[in-house]
C-alpha cells in the first residue's frame, strides 16, 4: 500500500514524435520521443491538466514510486498528489522528461538515426523555448488544449514562464517558483565551472564517451557537487553539518573527515551513476541561454506582453541562487502588464532546494492558489 | 441587494464602504498593508476593480491568496520603487498611515505611483480618546484596540495633524468623512470622530 496521499505506483510512458522540431540554434531532430508520467485524470472537459517542468537533474518522474523500484520517489511527491496542495483527485498532472534530457526523451546518449551511433557530443545544444515547443506538441498528443496551469521551479519555472510568453492561450496560470528571468553572471560562471569539470574530465572524449564504454565520473562527481553547495544556504549546511567530523579527530591526510565531505561525495557518487554528462552539458546551457527579454531589447515587460495567465510567484529568502530580487523582476513585469499576480517571499532557510522542501507556508500558498483555480 | 448596499458589519470595516463610494468603477487600485484582501475583495465585487495589494504577513498573505485576490509579499518600509509612476488610479493605505516610519515618504509615494490617493486612519483626537488621556492612560478602543506596550502604531494623529500635514506638504484634499462607531460624523469631527477616511492628491503641482 503506497502511502496516504502518494499517487502509488506510477509508470513511464513514451510518445514518438516524427515531425521534426527545429531548434533555437537553427539545428534540426526529424524525430523524437518524450518520457512522460501523468497522475489523475484527464477530465471530460480536458480543462484540468496541470504541467509540471523540471530543473536541472530531475526528470519526468514527479510523483509516485516504481513498482520494480520502490525506493525511487518522485521528486515532488511531498507537493503532488492525492488531497497535496496539487491535488490529483482534482487535478490531471503531467510530468515531462525534456529532449536532451537521460530519463527516456531522446538525448544525447539516444541512438542518432544517421548513424546508428549515440549522438554524444553531435546532440544540438537545446533551449527553454525548444522544451516549451516540445511540451506544447505532447500536450496536442494528449488532447490538452489549454493547461490549467504549468509550474516549475528553478529552471521548471523558467518554463512556465516561457510557456506564459509563446504559448499565451494555452495556459492559464503559472505557478514560477524559486526563479530568475535570465541567469547572473555569478550563476553562469558556476555552471561554466561544472562544465570545465565534465569536459576536461579524460574519460569524456569529447562528449563521445559512450563508444569507450567508460563515464566521466570525475567531471560529474565535481559538477555536483559544486551545483548542490550553491543550492543550499550556508546557514542550512552549517545546521546540517556544522564542523562535526566522521571519527571525531583529526586525521592529518586527506581521507574523508567532515561530514559535510562525506556527504558531498556520496551525493556526488549517486549523481554520476544515473546522469548523463552531455545532458548536464546542454542543461546548463539552456539555463545560460534563457533570457526572454533579449529579442524585446531586454524588456522583460515588453516580452510578457501577449501574456494573459494568472501568476504566482513565489521566491525564498536564502536562496542566494536564485534571489528574491529576481523573482521581484518578474513580478514587475507582470505588474507593468497589469497580469493578475501574487508575489510570496518565503522566509525558508534552505537556499535554492527549498522549493523542494515541504515548508507548510509554501505549501499552503501553492495548496490555495490551485484551489482557487476554476476549471 | 448591490455590495453598495451591504452593511459596513458585512464588508468588515466600516471605512471600506466610504472608500468604494469614491472609487470610479473598474479602476486600477494599489492597497497597502492589505490584510486579508478584503477590502479589495469588496471593491473587486462592488467596483470591478482591479489590482493588487501588498502585505509582509506570511498568514495575511495566504488570506489574500484565498480570497482570490492578488497580493505581493512586500515591505512598505523599502518603499514603493518597484511600483511604476501614476501605474494606478487609487493607491489606498486602510488603518495603516500610523504604523508607518515614514510617514512623509509613504504619502509622496502613494502619489507618485497613483493619481489619487485614500487613507484612513484612527483619529487620536476622539473624545473618547481624550477622557483616557485625561484619565491617565494611553487610549485602548475599537480603533485603538492595542495596549501601549504591544501596538504597531508609532505615529499617532489626530483629523487636526493629518489636515496640517496636507497644508503644509503640498497635498490636496479631495473629499473626507470621519466616522464614529460606523456612521458619519459632520459636527466637531476632531472630537466626535474615531476614524477618519481621506482622499486626496498632488493638487497644484500634478497641474503645474
Amino acid at each position: 500500500m503506497p502511502p496516504e496521499g502518494s499517487v502509488g505506483t506510477v509508470s513511464p510512458k513514451f510518445e514518438r514524435f516524427d515531425e521534426p522540431i527545429v531548434l533555437k540554434s537553427g539545428a534540426r531532430l526529424d524525430a523524437y520521443q518524450l518520457a512522460y508520467e501523468t497522475y489523475g485524470t484527464l477530465n471530460a472537459a480536458r480543462s484540468n491538466a496541470v504541467l509540471v517542468c523540471h530543473a536541472l537533474n530531475a526528470s519526468h518522474h514527479v510523483a509516485g514510486v516504481y513498482a520494480d523500484d520502490p525506493d525511487n520517489v518522485g521528486w515532488w511527491d511531498n507537493l503532488i498528489g492525492p488531497g497535496k496542495p496539487l491535488d490529483t483527485d482534482r487535478f490531471f498532472v503531467v510530468g515531462v522528461n525534456n529532449i536532451g534530457g537521460c530519463h527516456g526523451s531522446t538525448g544525447p546518449a539516444s541512438v542518432n538515426p544517421a548513424t546508428g551511433s549515440p549522438w554524444g557530443a553531435d546532440f544540438p545544444v537545446v533551449t527553454v523555448e525548444d522544451w516549451v515547443e516540445a511540451q506544447s506538441r505532447l500536450a496536442t498528443r494528449l488532447g490538452i488544449q489549454r493547461f490549467a496551469a504549468v509550474m516549475g521551479g528553478s529552471l521548471g519555472a523558467m518554463q512556465a514562464l516561457q510557456w506564459a510568453i509563446s504559448q499565451p492561450q494555452r495556459i492559464g496560470h503559472a505557478i514560477v517558483i524559486a526563479a530568475a528571468p535570465k541567469l547572473s553572471t555569478q550563476n553562469i560562471a558556476f555552471n561554466e565551472v561544472a562544465r570545465q569539470a565534465i569536459t576536461t574530465d579524460p574519460d569524456f572524449h569529447g562528449g563521445n564517451f559512450y563508444s569507450h564504454g567508460v563515464v566521466p565520473r570525475r567531471g560529474l562527481r565535481i559538477a555536483r557537487m559544486i551545483g548542490h553547495i550553491t543550492y543550499l544556504s550556508d546557514d542550512a549546511m552549517a545546521e546540517k553539518f556544522g564542523r562535526e567530523l566522521r571519527e571525531g579527530v583529526f586525521k592529518f591526510n586527506f581521507d574523508v573527515e567532515f561530514q559535510v565531505e562525506s556527504y558531498l561525495r556520496y551525493q556526488a557518487d549517486k549523481f554520476a551513476e544515473r546522469f548523463d554528462a552531455n545532458t548536464y552539458l546542454r542543461i546548463t546551457k539552456a539555463l545560460d541561454y534563457f533570457d526572454p527579454a533579449a529579442a524585446f531589447g531586454g524588456n522583460l515587460s515588453t516580452a510578457l506582453d501577449q501574456a494573459v495567465a494568472g501568476f504566482l510567484v513565489v521566491s525564498f529568502t536564502s536562496d542566494w541562487r536564485f534571489t528574491p530580487a529576481r523573482s521581484r523582476e518578474i513580478v514587475k513585469a507582470l505588474l507593468d502588464n497589469g497580469l493578475d499576480a501574487s508575489y510570496a517571499e518565503i522566509a525558508a532557510p534552505h537556499g535554492h532546494d527549498a522549493f523542494l522542501m515541504e515548508d507548510p507556508r509554501y505549501h499552503n500558498l501553492i495548496r490555495a492558489y490551485f484551489a482557487n483555480i476554476d476549471l | 441587494m448591490t455590495a453598495f448596499d451591504t452593511p459596513a458589519s458585512l464588508s468588515g470595516r466600516s471605512d471600506f464602504v466610504a472608500i468604494a463610494k469614491w472609487i470610479k468603477p473598474d479602476a486600477k487600485v494599489l492597497d497597502l498593508g492589505c490584510g486579508d484582501g478584503s477590502l479589495l475583495r469588496f471593491l473587486k465585487e462592488a467596483r470591478g476593480v482591479t489590482g493588487y495589494g501588498v502585505e509582509i504577513d506570511d498568514t495575511k498573505l495566504l488570506a489574500c491568496v484565498k480570497n482570490r485576490v492578488n497580493v505581493l509579499q512586500n515591505n512598505l518600509e523599502s518603499g514603493l520603487s518597484e511600483f511604476e509612476s501614476n501605474s494606478f488610479d487609487y493607491v489606498i493605505l486602510s488603518q495603516t498611515l500610523q504604523a508607518v516610519r515614514h510617514t512623509e515618504r509613504i504619502i509622496r509615494d502613494m502619489l507618485r505611483v497613483g493619481r489619487e490617493a485614500i487613507v484612513t486612519f484612527p483619529n487620536f483626537g476622539y473624545w473618547r480618546h481624550r477622557l483616557q488621556i485625561l484619565a491617565g492612560h494611553m487610549p485602548v478602543s475599537g480603533e485603538l484596540p492595542y495596549e501601549w506596550y504591544d501596538t504597531p502604531n508609532i505615529h499617532l494623529f489626530t483629523i487636526q495633524d493629518f489636515e496640517n500635514f496636507c497644508a503644509t506638504h503640498q497635498v490636496r484634499i479631495l473629499e473626507r468623512v470621519v466616522m464614529a462607531e460606523g456612521r458619519p460624523v459632520n459636527f466637531l469631527p476632531n472630537l466626535r470622530g474615531s476614524l477618519a477616511v481621506y482622499r486626496f492628491d498632488e493638487g497644484a503641482r500634478r497641474q503645474a
